[in-house]
């Protein structure tokens, strides 16, 4: 199939965007990404996300630093030249063209004949499962439709990267998960390197090969999804991938794989070195997600009286209150027949594992 | 939308509103129309013998076809400077930060805010024999001898445009605001120049405007008596001139209607050419 050219590798080399308030957009960006990878941008609203695709696509000039595709430098080229496709988040089909018009508007603009550009565009209708709509306007289209007739009207000019800006947002879920898997499969196709913009973490763990965390315009974690939910490497990255809760403490002792924190909830735990090296004596924040606690019988771990239980379908949340008076969520399987806890049930909580742990140094 | 369920038909509540208008507008404007063209029926000026004389008298006259030729000349003239002059400006408007869009609609909307008859004299100061553009031009050493500015067609189309251009330039920015900027990036990202993007995807969706602001301003052109008159002078003659010398000056109120009735058929026909033009480019959406 004429798209399975293999994926180009794409380099954000130290890029740097300030506004022209002067204010930072994103700082010092490094990605490296392997032809053919899909790639997630992940990050919170206002974290830069946008911002870097607009730069990799051309739209922006960045203040420092380098984008490479492939074995090119392509900070000089306009958008136009870059052959980057992008699937924009309202779609921007052109409303007065039909959908074969729409498909073909990027081969139109290479200057390709018009049986060709035809041919070409049904082609591409029939990869993303459209055949019989290339007459039509797309506003006769419904919004899934209306994403696939711009998937192909991007796949037509052969990118050698393909962006996608938040392209599941304006889907019902239902729809969501169909898209999902199309672009899997259109991926497994054409092979082409791909990088999608998105706020949600389920979208980029469950689509991506690596996730780049975003958070206030910094790079926070590249990495694969495993990587960024079972080690992540900052505060934000445990926090805002994944629910979790964090419990402050003092170091007792640490060493390079451990470290021995004293919680402020009254308990003694291992937990992993997470952000650096940890110093006797300092104050950290120990984030454990709530499926990583467990109720223990014995006197380890820490003491809490139950809240809550949320029984929500496969877990059941409880929600426990410390000696310290902070709250901490447990999300407990449902197999067989759970324990029901009473409000008010004093318990002990510990950490299933101490690679479960996470301790970060505490910021101020 | 209504809350009730069974909410009655939304056409119903509107037509006794709008009576009052009707009224006015069938005492003052459609019976003097019906009147106008009554007396246009009518072979002599005291209006008692029935015939279409008067419409073939002007329909058989070189001058008067020439009057009618060179007012829907001079309407086109300066709709095309209006359009090319006005959608830079309002393509500029939808570029720009919120601070230099205020002082664009300012200086768009500007020509409004005076008389007719106060800007048509300014231009008269401009383009004088003794006027600002001769005065400095020749104290530039550019030329020796005025140029003629004033009375002559050109004079008229530049005070004309100057007059109408918000008639353009506010339908047009309403157009382009209505464009999705994103098209404007998906075209580009399609490998597609400024120019392709332009004429592909700008101007097709801007339409819409076109059309309004074209149809808005070749009516107001060919109708702008005080400008058309002050800044052509004696030499040009256009209709409302034509039409207000033939009742005024000479009594021929027969001849004056039927004048009237051919020029409103000419402005009905370009401006229905338009809005046909319009219809045609709805089909593209317009978003």
């Amino acid at each position: 199939m004429a798209e399975a050219q293999g994926g180009r590798s794409l380099v954000v080399d130290a890029v740097t965007h300030r506004y022209p308030s002067g204010a930072l957009a994103v700082e010092n960006i490094n990605l490296d990404v392997k032809g053919g990878e899909i790639i997630a941008l992940l990050g919170p609203s206002g974290c830069g996300k946008t911002t870097l695709l607009r730069i990799i696509a051309g739209f922006i000039a960045q203040s420092q630093g380098r984008i490479i595709i492939g074995d090119d430098i392509v900070d000089a080229l306009p958008p136009n030249r870059r052959a980057v496709g992008i699937v924009f988040q309202n779609y921007a089909l052109f409303p007065h063209l039909s959908i074969s018009e729409n498909v073909g508007y990027g081969l139109a603009a290479r200057g390709i004949d018009k049986a060709t550009r035809q041919r070409e565009a049904q082609r591409l209708l029939e990869l993303v499962q459209l055949p019989a709509m290339a007459e039509r306007l797309p506003r006769q289209l419904s919004g899934g439709q209306q994403q696939r007739v711009a998937l192909a009207r991007a796949l037509a000019i052969k990118p050698s990267i393909l962006l996608l800006d938040e392209p599941f947002a304006a889907l019902d879920k239902n729809l969501r998960l169909d898209m999902q898997i199309e672009i899997k499969r259109l991926h497994r196709v054409s092979g082409i390197t791909t990088l999608i913009v998105t706020h949600d973490q389920e979208e980029a763990l469950s689509m991506a090969d690596r996730v780049a965390v975003l958070g206030h315009g910094k790079l926070e974690q590249f990495g694969t999804p495993s990587d960024v939910y079972d080690r992540p490497q900052t505060l934000f990255v445990n926090t805002f991938v994944g629910s979790s809760n964090r419990m402050p403490g003092v170091v007792i002792s640490a060493d390079r794989t451990a470290a021995k924190v004293r919680l402020d909830a009254g308990a003694e735990i291992i937990a992993r070195p997470a952000g650096g090296v940890l110093t006797e004596g300092g104050r950290v924040t120990v984030c454990i997600r709530p499926e990583h606690l467990q109720f223990v019988a014995d006197e380890t771990g820490f003491a809490g009286v139950v809240g809550m239980s949320l029984p929500l379908g496969a877990t059941v949340v409880h929600e426990v209150t410390t000696a310290d008076g902070s709250g901490v969520k447990v999300s407990q399987a449902r197999i067989g027949e759970t324990r029901a806890l009473e409000s008010g049930a004093a318990v002990r909580l510990a950490p299933l594992a101490p690679s479960l742990a996470n301790a970060f140094p505490a910021t101020l | 939308m209504g809350t009730a369920p069974a909410s009655r038909d939304v056409t119903s509540y509107g037509m006794g509103l709008a009576a009052p208008l009707a009224l006015f507008f069938l005492f003052f404007f459609v019976a003097p129309l019906l009147q106008l063209l009554w007396l246009s029926l009518h072979n002599d000026t005291a209006a008692l013998h029935w015939g279409l004389g008067q419409y073939l008298h002007f329909l058989t006259d070189p001058f008067s076809l020439s009057v009618l030729g060179s007012t829907l000349l001079l309407g086109a003239e300066v709709t095309a400077v209006c359009l090319v002059l006005g959608f830079p400006i309002a393509w500029l408007y939808q570029r720009v930060g919120p601070r230099l869009q205020t002082i664009i609609i300012l200086i768009v909307l500007l020509p409004l805010l005076t008389s007719v008859v106060v800007r048509t004299f300014a231009w008269i100061v401009i383009l004088g024999r003794q006027g600002i553009i001769n005065a400095t031009l020749q104290s530039l050493g550019i030329i020796d001898t005025p140029l003629k500015l004033l009375y002559t067609q050109f004079g008229v189309v530049i005070a004309l445009a100057q007059v109408q251009m918000p008639l353009m330039t506010l339908p047009l920015i309403t157009a382009l605001g209505r464009i999705d900027p994103n098209l404007d990036d998906a075209s580009c990202s399609l490998g597609a120049g400024s120019w392709r993007t332009f004429v592909r995807i700008v101007l097709p969706l801007s339409l819409p405007g076109v059309i309004a602001g074209c149809t808005l301003t070749y009516a107001a052109a060919i109708t702008a008596f005080i400008t058309q008159s002050l800044i052509g002078g004696g030499q040009m003659l256009f209709m409302p001139m034509y039409l207000y010398q033939q009742a005024s000056t000479l009594q021929n109120w027969p001849f004056a209607s039927a004048i009237s009735i051919i020029f409103l058929l000419a402005v009905l026909v370009v401006v229905s050419v338009f809005t046909t033009l319009g219809r045609l480019s709805r089909g593209y959406g317009g978003a």
